[in-house]
């Protein structure tokens, strides 16, 4: 029988495994933050050990800084709590020899942009990072997961972890993506359909038809939101999009590597009698543009749908939940999607920060202006290098004279560890991968929808189906 | 880590499914470049009725008299029951040091995130897998008896109820010897360090690219 990508992959990185099936596996990318790594390089210290491999690791602050600008330095960072942090992380960087792209370097940005960005990020590798949305880094066909502090520690120290083999799944989506359905509408009508633990004990393979017709942006923000499923791990097998999008980045392989590389990089893919243990399809033309409702990301419905009743479903803890969900949200069941006005709207995000996700929304806000009731639209590209991109192709521009504002690289209101946050009670369209309780700040309620929903959404002043938005007048 | 062998405890219930690492410790304390100090911010948004930053006395704000930990009937409780996918989204290790700093050792439920999970293990913190119908029983059970205790005992892998009902749950041998031992698992793997230099020195020749 043969193997699937997630099988070929674990057994590359397997450095021993014992009866039980407990294994030691070898990572070859550790990307670091300023968030989760202070515990793991003191841990170091008062352990007396030093970092395996530092040429593994790649550091960047993204989750503190701020978006505004910070033309001083680290000094910019308003909340000295989260200024010592990045402090911290650029201390441990120095002392134990790590590369780190500190906030003002240009290829700063959301560790999940810049690792792929960079071609950090490469077909084969292990990744690892203490984030849960490392999944990301899978559109490579690679094994990338996220950890936390005591494992980031391990792999400094040891660069392995040990682990045990997940089960494999297969997602396939097949058949053609309509107009205005994205990426971002595809994983979430995945997790609706698989629910939000469904991938728990799983890595899961993206493959069929609509996958291998994404771009790697695209790619990205479907397996960033592998996790949102409850699967540590999302992959998509490579191909000639993948080794299109690493040829000429700066860590990416050069010259007669690279042509080893790429044939290696070739058999990353599932046998064709590979067995997964579940396979879920689903039919892309029956995609429509998603839109959550709730406080997971479960809690999801088409654009054209109505908020769902808790009093049709008969599982009590899920009814409970529904409830809870609702009441938090301050919505009625049976209300139209249309007619949820936003107080905020956020665009950015390791789930849909990068250039294609800017684009998709500048199309949008082109010729147009946000809404009077929309206190806040928020454009944060993913990378110092994205922002540069998207101001080369003038669209800062389009988000400035439609009334959004261009910010500086970073985490930003995804989870509201800067300055940019909902306050209690006000309601946002974001990008981003997480509407749970307080994310956004707390009291906040988080809608997620895709760059181009959030763009509409932000012009209208309340959720509109971006397929029927109609010709720009330029006069809204 | 501290060790794991045995607990006789009071069991807290919390009586809802999905609950995140958001829920569990939420963002701004997370800012913290130390280990400890999470307890008070346990649940933050849930225990508290006025929203909290790093820094402040937590023991002047407003308890939320509705949740359920800040009951007096379960003061001082070291068991948390729970519902499915306890633990899900960000990985932030703070979930489990916060619950740990609170003083719980166990957390009981039908189901675990990933990452959740592993977390726990490298904190001397027990997650119990039970299943669905066993946790009803015991929802039902901690409701009507004011004081109920569970007694947890990680060699025998059992539960123990006041009526002396035995439930037994599955745990990994690795890390059930970690845990009862109280072992450090960087220092274990760096017993295999011939092994990985051996991986590193066949990996180079195969894929010299990963190591530039």
């Amino acid at each position: 029988m043969g193997a699937t990508l997630y099988d070929k992959l674990w057994q590359a990185h397997c450095v021993r495994e014992d009866a039980d099936g407990t294994t030691l596996l070898y990572i070859d990318r550790h990307l670091v933050h300023e968030v989760t790594s202070p515990q793991a390089f003191e841990g170091l210290r008062l352990a007396r050990r030093q970092p395996w491999r530092t040429d593994s690791v790649l550091a960047v602050p993204d989750h503190n800084v701020p978006t505004t600008p910070r033309g001083h330095g680290v000094s910019d960072i308003a909340d000295p709590v989260s200024r010592l942090q990045v402090e911290t992380l650029d201390r441990n960087c120095s002392d134990f020899g790590i590369r780190e792209f500190t906030m003002n370097d240009p290829r700063q940005g959301i560790v999940h942009v810049i690792g792929p960005e960079q071609g950090a990020t490469l077909p084969g590798m292990t990744v690892v990072c203490g984030d849960s949305h490392t999944s990301t880094h899978g559109a490579f066909g690679a094994l990338a997961f996220g950890i936390g502090t005591s494992e980031v520690e391990h792999v400094l120290a040891t660069q392995c972890l040990i682990q045990k083999k997940s089960k494999n799944m297969q997602v396939r989506v097949e058949g053609r993506l309509g107009p205005g359905v994205t990426a971002k509408d595809v994983v979430l009508a995945i997790i609706g359909e698989i629910g939000t633990a469904g991938g728990t004990g799983y890595a899961i393979e993206f493959a069929g038809s609509a996958i291998a017709a994404l771009s790697m942006e695209g790619r990205m923000t479907v397996c960033n939101m592998a996790i949102e499923a409850g699967a540590r791990a999302g992959m998509v097998a490579v191909d000639q999009t993948t080794i299109d999008y690493i040829a000429g980045r700066p860590f990416a392989p050069q010259g007669e590597q690279w042509s080893r590389a790429v044939a290696a990089w070739r058999d990353l893919v599932s046998d064709a009698d590979a067995h997964f243990d579940r396979v879920v399809t689903l039919q892309a033309a029956a995609i429509a543009p998603q839109v959550t409702w709730g406080t997971s990301p479960e809690m999801v419905m088409a654009v054209d749908a109505r908020v769902p009743d808790p009093e049709q479903v008969a599982d009590p803890v899920k009814r409970d939940g529904m409830r809870k969900a609702l009441a938090y949200m301050a919505l009625q069941p049976g209300t139209a999607v249309s007619d949820i006005a936003l107080d905020k709207v956020f665009i950015g995000s390791c789930t849909n920060s990068r250039i294609e996700d800017l684009r998709a929304a500048a199309a949008v806000a082109a010729g147009r202006r946000v809404a009077d009731n929309v206190k806040l639209a928020l454009v944060v590209p993913g990378s110092g290098l994205v922002k540069q991109q998207a101001e080369a192709e003038g669209l800062h521009e389009i988000f400035i004279a439609a009334g959004f504002q261009w910010r500086e690289p970073g985490c930003s209101m995804c989870l509201a560890m800067n300055a940019d946050r909902l306050e209690a009670g006000e309601r946002c369209a974001s990008t981003s991968n997480r509407n749970f309780e307080g994310r956004q700040g707390a009291g906040g309620r988080t809608h997620l929808v895709s760059p181009a929903m959030a763009a509409a959404a932000a012009v209208c002043g309340h959720f509109v189906d971006v397929r029927e938005l109609g010709p720009q007048t330029g006069a809204h | 880590m501290e060790k794991f062998t045995r607990l006789d405890a009071l069991v807290v219930p919390l009586d809802r499914a999905n609950v995140d690492t958001d829920a569990i410790i939420p963002k701004q304390y997370l800012k913290s470049v130390q280990r400890s100090g999470f307890g008070p911010n346990l649940f933050d948004d849930w225990r508290y009725l006025t929203p909290g930053e790093p820094g402040q006395d937590h023991s002047q704000r407003p308890l939320n008299p509705d949740f359920v930990l800040n009951q007096p009937r379960y003061a001082g409780a070291r068991i948390l029951l729970a519902r499915e996918n306890f633990g899900c989204g960000s990985s932030r290790e703070h979930a489990v040091w916060a619950l740990e700093d609170a003083g719980f050792r166990v957390v009981v439920a039908p189901s675990f995130a990933d990452i959740f999970f592993n977390n726990c293990f490298k904190n001397g913190v027990l997650p119990v897998v039970v299943e669905g119908a066993v946790l009803d029983r015991l929802f039902a059970a901690v409701a009507g008896c004011e004081g109920y205790r569970l007694q947890v005992d990680l060699q025998a892998q059992q539960l123990v109820t006041p009526q002396g009902e035995v439930i037994g749950f599955e745990v990994d041998e690795f890390r059930k010897y970690c845990l009862l031992n109280g072992l450090d698992d960087i220092g274990l793997t760096l017993q295999q360090a011939e092994a990985i230099r051996e991986y590193e020195r066949k990996r180079r020749q195969e894929a010299p690219w990963l190591f530039a």
